[in-house]
Order: structure tokens, then sequence, then C-alpha cells
């Protein structure tokens, strides 16, 4: 029998970080599991931390907040208080009868490196399943796409990806870019790529303003956010980097390989209203937002519901509870809203599981230190000093955090932070009428490559009305990435189709996936021989 | 030090820390396996180990994730074409796997590899 934890976070980006850490500290016996072989996630992705260097802090935001969470991690690590098992994914998640969740996890890469600070040494080998009373699921997300003619061209990357290789590897994808899709992301992609050297030859953004920030709503809602825009108008600006609003990408250019993009105007519906230019590039950073890795919370049956920005998300309560018993969820998965946001909600969810389980925190020396170190997340410039308008915060946040007062303080953060996510999804909506002008040659599902024209055949002369059968006559998303990439578009186009807007009912079938990610055929045997052999299993 | 790896014949640096993906990437190679419908090319896509795109064959161990796999000394990459058909369709499970076993393929591999 494996050891039954009370807690497994999945996910070590802002919000597993957070919930492993504060569940640690409340007096829990936690397990983190990690596909990623450091701590950080998507926000804090760095290099490797064993060949460390000062530059590689360059671009992040609130990186002593992280510094903060992970020397905490490691401590409780050290101290067997968490046992974290970096570089493994989680490919199935079940709950018995009696409420205990079992996690099965397979290597993320076949052969890791060996140990080294953030390489594991649990002496945790890895295949065991991972069995734990509750679970707080922080998956974090993806760029969401859509699919246009040449997008597949290699060249052509997902503006997460572009930045992923600047942060995580040191590695300019091209030479000369062009960064298009929508949304204030966008933004760090562009200024990190000029910084590391590219020529950046234009931002091409779908919606119409910068302006959002003005607005009180949103201002008010993310202190420091206004001050991290503003550096980045200003890097666009000292490199003089064109910011073309109300414009798409109509087109990637090239012959196997990208050398340009083809960019129109666009009204608001995202209808061409304006000539056509092109554009040399070596290199284009695609994104559309985030949309969330929702495999283990829909595996497990959790509630949910269609976010402000249109993606499919988990639906919790002010406690980060979902519909599932014991299944806590936090960070992206439950909307997007930035790695601030994903802070406070992984640390709410451990404070909300530590109440329930009634585990007063056990460190009460250092609660003013951790709301201190914790809070700041994207408040923070990226040489540490604050913003103004987060010392009130800080001089609140002081004192016992998993007393109500404390909890209460997290979700009054939360909830500003949910304000200015809505706010920066109003003003960053996909266009309603994106579909309108693919050409039928257009691939949508890059994995098996279905076209737009074969989608319009399966609705048009087989009937599929919905995006369930679409998925089943043409197949787009049934191939290597389960339709990671395409779920998001496949069910925008369904709803096109049948003239309406996409809802949860389209996104829903293309976003659960079992397993959570593809597995060896032995790995699937080996669940049989311990299902078969262990009738008390899961 | 840099790493060096090849592929195809081509020699690779690579900063220890550093992605295969991102080797292959920052030496100017952006695809190297192609669909198998329509032999479109294919390399980075999603940069985090999501899209699949990226497939390839290191040191004979095929369909790992380019954007995942540390970068070592001596690697050998892309020795099979990963052509679409050889990858199989996936279908959601990842039925990639060539039988080889891991304990098998580290001996090869330190075998092969210069080390000076
Ligand atoms: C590629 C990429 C780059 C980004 N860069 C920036 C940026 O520079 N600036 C910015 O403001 N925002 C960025 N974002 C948005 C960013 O994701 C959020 O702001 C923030 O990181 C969300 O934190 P999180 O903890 O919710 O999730 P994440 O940071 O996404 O962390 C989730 C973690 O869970 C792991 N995970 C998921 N599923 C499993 C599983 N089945 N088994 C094991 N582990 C699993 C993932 O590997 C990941 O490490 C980026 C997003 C992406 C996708
Ligand atoms: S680039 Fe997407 S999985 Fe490697």
């Amino acid at each position: 029998m494996p050891h039954t934890h009370d807690v497994t976070v999945v996910g070590a980006g802002p919000a597993g970080v957070a919930a492993a850490v504060e569940a640690a500290e409340a007096g829990l016996d936690v397990a983190l599991i990690d596909a990623a072989a450091q701590p950080g996630g998507q926000y804090w992705r760095h290099f490797d931390e064993d060949r460390a260097r000062p530059e590689d802090r360059r671009g992040h935001h609130g990186w002593p907040v992280f510094t903060g969470l992970r020397d905490r991690l490691y401590v409780l690590r050290d101290a067997g208080r968490v046992h974290y098992l970096p570089g493994h994914q989680v490919w199935l998640a079940t709950r018995d009868d009696a409420g205990t969740f079992t996690l099965r996890v397979t290597p993320t890469v076949r052969d890791p490196e060996p140990a080294g600070p953030g390489h594991g040494g649990t002496g945790h080998d890895g295949q065991d399943p991972v069995v734990a009373r509750a679970l707080i699921l922080c998956p974090g997300g993806y760029d969401r796409q859509l699919p246009f003619p040449g997008w597949d061209l290699p060249g052509a990357m997902a503006a997460g990806g572009v930045q992923a290789l600047l942060k995580g590897h040191r590695a300019l994808a091209g030479r000369r870019a062009v960064v298009g899709g929508t949304g204030p992301f966008l933004l760090p992609v562009a200024s990190g790529l000029a910084h590391a050297g590219a020529q950046v030859a234009a931002v091409v953004e779908a919606n119409a303003t910068l302006g959002w920030l003005r607005d009180p709503v949103g201002a008010v809602s993310a202190p420091g956010k206004g001050v991290e825009a503003a550096q980045y108008a200003a890097t666009l600006a000292r490199h003089r980097i064109p910011y073309r609003t109300r414009t798409v990408i109509r087109a990637i250019l090239g012959d196997g390989r990208v050398e340009a993009v083809r960019t129109v105007k666009v009204d608001r519906e995202g209808r061409p209203a304006g000539p056509e230019r092109e554009i040399a590039a070596d290199l284009v950073a695609l994104g559309w937002g985030f949309t969330p890795s929702l495999e283990l919370p829909l595996m497990l049956g959790a509630a949910t519901r269609q976010d402000v920005d249109g993606s499919l998300v988990v639906e919790v309560d002010d406690l980060q509870r979902s519909s599932v018993d014991g299944v806590y969820v936090a960070g992206e998965a439950t909307g997007v809203g930035g790695a601030a946001l994903s802070v406070s909600e992984g640390r709410l969810s451990a404070l909300a599981l530590a109440a329930a389980l009634g585990r007063p925190r056990m460190d009460p020396g250092t609660n003013a230190d951790a709301d201190r170190n914790t809070e700041a997340a994207g408040n923070t410039d990226a040489d540490g000093t604050t913003d103004g308008n987060t010392s009130a915060d800080k001089s609140a946040a002081s004192g016992a955090a998993a007393d109500p007062a404390g909890i209460r303080r997290v979700q009054a953060r939360i909830r500003r932070g949910r304000r200015f996510a809505a706010a920066m999804h109003r003003t960053y909506p996909v266009p309603a009428a994106w579909p309108r002008s693919l050409p039928d040659a257009t691939v949508v599902c890059r994995c098996e490559e279905v076209t737009y024209g074969d989608l319009r055949h399966a609705h048009a002369e087989l009937g599929a009305t919905d995006a369930r059968t679409l998925k089943m006559l043409a197949r787009p998303g049934m191939g290597w990435c389960q339709g990671r990439i395409c779920g998001y578009a496949t069910a925008g186009i369904a709803a096109w189709l049948d003239g309406r807007r996409p809802t949860a009912d389209d996104l829903l079938p293309l976003s659960g996936r079992t397993p959570a990610v593809p597995v060896r055929l032995g790995e699937l045997a080996a669940l049989a021989e311990t299902v078969t052999a262990d009738p008390a299993g899961p | 030090m840099t790493y060096r790896m090849t592929f195809r014949g081509t020699d690779i640096p690579a900063e220890p820390g550093q992605s295969v993906g991102a080797a292959l990437v920052a030496a100017g190679i952006v695809d190297w396996r192609t669909t198998r419908k329509e032999g479109r090319p294919r390399g980075l896509f999603c940069g985090i180990g999501v899209c699949f795109d990226c497939l390839i064959t290191v040191d004979g161990t095929r369909a790992e994730r380019a954007c995942l796999i540390p970068a070592a000394d001596g690697m050998r990459l892309g020795d099979a074409l990963e052509t679409g058909d050889a990858l199989g369709t996936g279908d959601a499970l990842g039925a990639s796997d060539d039988g080889r076993d891991r304990a098998t393929h580290h001996a090869e591999e330190d075998g092969d590899a210069a080390h000076p």
C-alpha cells in the first residue's frame, strides 16, 4: 500500500507552489507533482537552476516572490514535509468510494538528468501511484490558437512557446519576428524578443486598445499591472516596434518555412476592413490568450463553466472547491487571470483545506513574512522594487493567514483579480467572425491534418451540427496532442457553421482526454495488471 | 563548456541546460519531421510539451518531444526520418513504444558517446 498524503498538489506553477508551501506550513502532509523539471510553471519559467546566470531574471516580474516561494518549498522538501516530484506527468486520476485519490504518474522525459537541487532526488521511482485524501489541481494552461493559412509552417510558434524558449532555454527562435493575435501577453513576448536581439517587425493586435488599463476598474483591480504595461510600451517605443491594432495576420507565407506574413485591418468582429500588407519575417509568435488544461478536473467529474474569455474553466466556490468532494482547483484552470491571481488562489485552496481538516498553521512566526512574500506576484518589477499601490495591501496582510480574517483577505484579493481579468477579457475578445474567410485548405487539426474544408463537409453533408459529432466524423483533435491545440478552434468552427456562438457544450467534448497525457502501452498494461491483481484498487 | 550533438550529420552546439529543440532552432534548423498524410514539415510549435509537433528520434529512441528533452553531449538527433507513418497515428495513446527498454538504451548511449 503506498503512503497516503493529506493532499496532492498537481502543478508547480504560481498556483501550485503557493498551494503546496501554504499547505505544508499549515501542517499538512503534502505531495507536489509537476511535469516540469523545476518549479515556476509558465510564468516563472527559467533556465536550468544549476546553471543560473544573473541575467536569467531579466523579463521576469515578481522574481523575488518566486524565489521566496521556492526557498520555502525546498526547505519543506528537505524537511520531508513536501514530497516533491518534478519531471512527472499525472496521466490518470481516480477517486475511490472512500474519497481517496490515486494519481498515476509517468516521467515527462524518459531519461531525466540525475538529481540536482531542482531535479527531485526524492528517491521516488516515479511509477508508484501517488495517493492522497484531497487534491489541489493547479495544471495551468497553454496558448489559445486560431488556425489560418500557413500557421503550421515551421517558424510559426505559440507566443508562449517563443517566450518559453527565451526564458527557459536562452534561445531565440528567429531573427525577424511578427507577434500576432490578441491580448496583453503579446507585449512581453515582443519585448523579450527585442531584448534578445531579434528585430520585431510588428505586433499585430486584433482588438482596439492598450488603453484599458486606464479604465478605473482594471487599474484599481490590478495594482502594478499599469507599471508593467508602461514598461512594455517603453520597450516597444525604444525598439521602434510598430503596434498595429485592429489588425490580424491573415496568412503566413513561405515555402517549407515562414518567409512573410500577410496582415489585414479588421473591424470589431474580425471582418477584413482595409488593405492587406506583407511583412517579411522568419518567426511568427501567435497567441489568442490562454486556455486551461482541464483533463484532470474533467476526469474526476468536476463541473465546468464558460468564462468571460470564452474558454471552458472549472467552476469553483469562494474556497476554490470544485463540485467534486475533496478536489480543490486553483490558477488558470479556474479562469485565466495572470500569475498574481494564481498565487492567491493556490494559497486560498491550501488555507481552506487546512481549515477543513482542522489544521492550524504550525509556523505562526513566519506568517507576516509569508504574506509579504507571496502576495506581490506581478506587482513587483524585475528589480524587486514594489509599486506604491501594493504597500497598503501588504501591511494589511500580516497576521495569521489561517484565521478567518486571513482567508477573507485572500478572497478579497481574488475578487479584485477576477474583476481585473474580466476587464482584460472584455477588451481582448477573440473576434466573433474569425472563421469567416478561412479557405477550405486551412489545416485546423495539425496532428491529423483535418482541414476547414473537411469540417465544412462533415457539417454540410454529414449533418455534424455540434462539436461532438464533428469530432466523431471528421476526427479533429484525435491525434497526438489530443485536441489541446485545435480544441478551442474546432468548437468555434462547429458553432460558426451552425450560425451561433460557441457554448460550454461545444467546448466540453474537446476538453476531456483520458489518459491525460499520451502514455506508453506498457504503462496501460501494467495498470490493467494491478487492477486485476488488487480488487480493492482503483 | 558547449555540448556537441549531431543532427543527420550536422554538428549542433548546445548550451548545457538547453533543450534539444532550443539548440536546433538556435542553429537555424526549424523542422525535423513530416506529417503522415501530406508530408508537411514540423518543428517546435507550443514549446512546452503540449502539441507533439516536435517529435524527434534521440539516440535511437523515437518520438521524443524535442522541446522537453535536455541536450546532452554526443547526442544523436533525428536518425529516423520521423515521417508520420513511422510515428503511427498517436490516437491519444502514444502507441510509439518501440519495445526498447530504458536500461538497454542507456547502455548503448554510454557506449556510443564520445566523452573526452
Ligand atoms: C507557454 C506559456 C508562457 C507564458 N508566459 C507568460 C509570461 O511570460 N507572462 C505572463 O504574464 N503570463 C505568461 N503565461 C500565462 C501564465 O500561464 C500564467 O500567468 C501563470 O503561469 C499561471 O499559473 P498557474 O500556476 O495557474 O499555471 P502554470 O504556470 O501553467 O503551471 C501549471 C503547471 O502544472 C503542470 N501540469 C499540468 N498538467 C499536469 C499533469 N497532468 N501532470 C503534472 N504536471 C502538470 C505544468 O507542467 C505546469 O508546470 C504563459 C503561459 C504559457 C502557456
Ligand atoms: S513544441 Fe509542442 S510538444 Fe514540443
